[in-house]
């Protein structure tokens, strides 16, 4: 009797530097080669952005991934009608941001409050999974997300429902936010030496490390479920 | 649309990750698995056979790079023969100094290792950094040669922008101040010039994977009178460099695959310059706002790398993929640490552009078809990707940063008449 090997399927999937390859799942090829709710033309985005209700960007080039979303709501049910986007980012930033989209708006749309009770770990799921490495590039649509939400708020007279981010400093000598950590953790630094290495957190404030180890207990638990 | 695609064959242009093993090296292997098996250190018939086989392999290598017999050792990979190099000459040169001078373009091989010493060993290193096409000079590194330097570790050329540093003219910067001196020809290997005794190198690195050789397979050229410690102890193989009983098919198909592609090094160079320019002149020409990585002439024959505005590259992979297109890029999220490629970035290429890096590399099989496949759909997807970015307001920084490069490669050119073959 002999051992047979079976090969991974091929198609459609890259590999990393690292040699490890990003199963994509059909879902995610699907929105990623057809992604829904986007613009044909920088034009058309531009008429569009006229009409919008509210309009958010976050990232940027330089990072890597970048996203724009134009949000019209239903004033009458406080539900979102239309969710189009723009984004500059990979596969799994493209696909997550069209599932997303396709989510809040499906069903004659969601509640604003429920839209934004979507994480990122149900992108994924809506996706039939995503590789853990590419998890930062599905947190994209949610941020995109309040942003937008911000701008509809800031617009339509209802500042007291805007979403402010709760952001602690955790080393006092570098400035460094517990939204960093979580950042660091989102791009695959899952111990204290990885999470260092990205942002120098602890390296003059030796007092942070114990909390800061503790944040990345955390957010590696809330984003990649324990083990 | 992806349904649509209909996938007819597949075209492989990342030989810079690896290569197929020719049908020639295949053949010259098989014999040594299962009837030539011996362990050249057992005196017996079956093992003096396979001593025999494994003094000519060596012999053969040696005449190939211009080096003597007792100055090659095969060992399990490229990098495990960078790993001898820096760590061996480290250890073994500890008491006259602790300094090594490399680059920041290096592979990971060399980089890791050095950090390692750095960490664990009191070593001290000095990372010099390239110039815009990733290259560094003679001049930089004689400026950073210090009394208690004792190793130079320079790639030869660079496996991601293809660009080419001048081995030789470092190599008697090292040699006047009496430094020992490693290049990583990885890359070079049925590529350019790797005699020893023309670069003037200590030590070299070749890996049989590149070179349409074994994977598992690789060499560590030591000039006699090296001052280097092994990595691995036990019977005392390979000159008790590498201890482990050879891998005698391995040894057999780098030995065989190096002598193909040194035979045919010169014709085999002119025609991908030729191929090479025909797909990097068509993708610069047709794609607007898009950039050569790397130098232009002193240049891997195999390598195009281009960055496109405005477009990151897996999602560029993954439509080229789904056109039968296997090529690679330095985005980040192609990585393991979700960073850009080190190179591209250590030379200044914005983060905006190092992101829609997209690496070419050109091989024995490829034929002018396979770029004209590359041709016809990449603008398309270029075109799909630039439609739903959010950014378009960098054009014009991305016209001025293209402005700059080509005003920098006006002037090079003027120098340059070789076409990276030398």
């Amino acid at each position: 009797m002999s051992i047979k090997l079976k090969m991974a399927s091929s198609q459609g999937d890259v590999q990393s530097n690292d040699g490890k390859q990003w199963f994509y799942t059909d879902k995610v090829k699907d929105h990623f080669f057809n992604p829904r709710n986007i613009f044909k033309t920088q034009q058309e985005a531009q008429e569009y952005a006229c009409i919008s209700d509210g309009i958010g960007l976050v990232g940027s080039p330089a990072c890597g991934d970048g996203m724009k979303m134009f949000l019209r709501v239903n004033k009458d049910t406080d539900s979102i009608d239309e969710c189009k986007w723009q984004t500059f980012g990979c596969g799994t930033a493209i696909a997550s941001t069209s599932a997303f989209s396709v989510m809040i708006t499906e069903g004659g749309g969601m509640k604003i409050e429920d839209a934004l009770k979507v994480k990122p770990k149900d992108i994924a799921n809506a996706l039939g999974g995503i590789p853990p490495l590419k998890f930062h590039c599905s947190v994209l649509a949610d941020k995109a997300l309040k942003e937008a939400l911000n701008d509809y708020f800031k617009k339509s007279g209802q500042k007291e429902r805007m979403i402010v981010g709760k952001v602690k400093v955790v080393d006092k000598i570098l400035k460094i936010t517990d939204h960093d950590i979580e950042e660091a953790v989102l791009e695959g630094a899952l111990t204290f030496e990885a999470v260092q290495k990205k942002t120098k957190v602890g390296v003059h404030d030796k007092e942070c490390i114990p909390k800061v180890k503790e944040l990345i207990k955390f957010y590696q638990n809330k984003y990649f479920g324990e083990e | 649309m992806a349904n649509n695609i209909e996938i007819k064959k597949e075209i492989y242009l990342d030989h810079a990750a690896t290569t197929y093993l020719d049908p020639k090296v295949k053949e010259a292997m098989l014999p040594f698995f299962c009837e030539e098996f011996g362990n050249p250190g057992s005196f017996n018939s079956v093992g003096r056979r396979i001593r025999g086989v494994l003094d000519q392999c060596r012999s053969l290598v040696a005449g190939l790079i211009g080096a003597r017999d007792k100055e090659i050792v095969f060992v399990g990979s490229g990098t495990e023969s960078i790993n001898l190099a820096i760590q061996g000459v480290y250890r073994a040169n500890k008491g006259k100094g602790k300094h090594i001078i490399t680059t920041e373009t290096e592979h990971h091989a060399v980089l890791e290792t050095c950090e390692y010493l750095e960490k664990e060993e009191g070593c001290e290193v000095t990372y010099l950094k390239p110039d815009r096409y990733g290259m560094v000079s003679p001049e930089q590194v004689r400026e950073a040669i210090r009394e208690d330097t004792i190793l130079i570790s320079i790639i030869y050329a660079s496996n991601e922008v293809g660009s080419i540093n001048p081995i030789s003219e470092i190599a008697k910067v090292a040699k006047d101040h009496k430094i020992l001196f490693h290049t990583d020809a990885c890359q070079a290997g049925g590529i350019l010039d790797i005699d020893v005794k023309n670069l003037g190198v200590n030590l070299m690195t070749l890996n049989g994977s590149k070179i349409y050789g074994p994977k598992g397979t690789g060499m560590l050229y030591i000039k006699l009178g090296t001052k280097i410690k092994p990595l691995i102890f036990g019977g005392g193989q390979e000159l008790g460099f590498r201890s482990g009983t050879e891998n005698i098919a391995g040894i057999v198909g780098f030995t065989t695959a190096l002598d193909l592609v040194q035979h045919n090094r010169v014709d085999e160079t002119k025609r991908l310059v030729e191929m090479r320019d025909y797909l990097s002149e068509n993708i610069l020409s047709i794609i607007p706002n898009t950039i050569l990585n790397g130098h232009p002439t002193k240049r891997l024959p195999n390598n195009v790398n281009v960055s496109f505005l405005n477009v990151e590259g897996e999602a560029l992979l993954l439509y080229l993929n789904e056109h039968g297109i296997c090529a690679s890029s330095g985005s980040a999220c192609t990585s393991k640490t979700l960073d850009p490629s080190h190179v591209l970035i250590s030379m200044g290429v914005p983060y905006e552009f190092a992101h829609g890096s997209l690496r070419f590399t050109l091989g024995k099989r490829t034929t002018k078809e396979d770029l004209d496949k590359i041709i016809e759909v990449l603008p398309g997807i270029v075109k799909i990707l630039r439609a739903i970015s959010p950014f378009d307001q960098n054009v014009k920084e991305f016209e001025q940063f293209a402005d700059q490069v080509n005003i920098i490669e006006s002037k090079q050119n003027t120098n340059v008449s070789n076409e990276g073959s030398q």
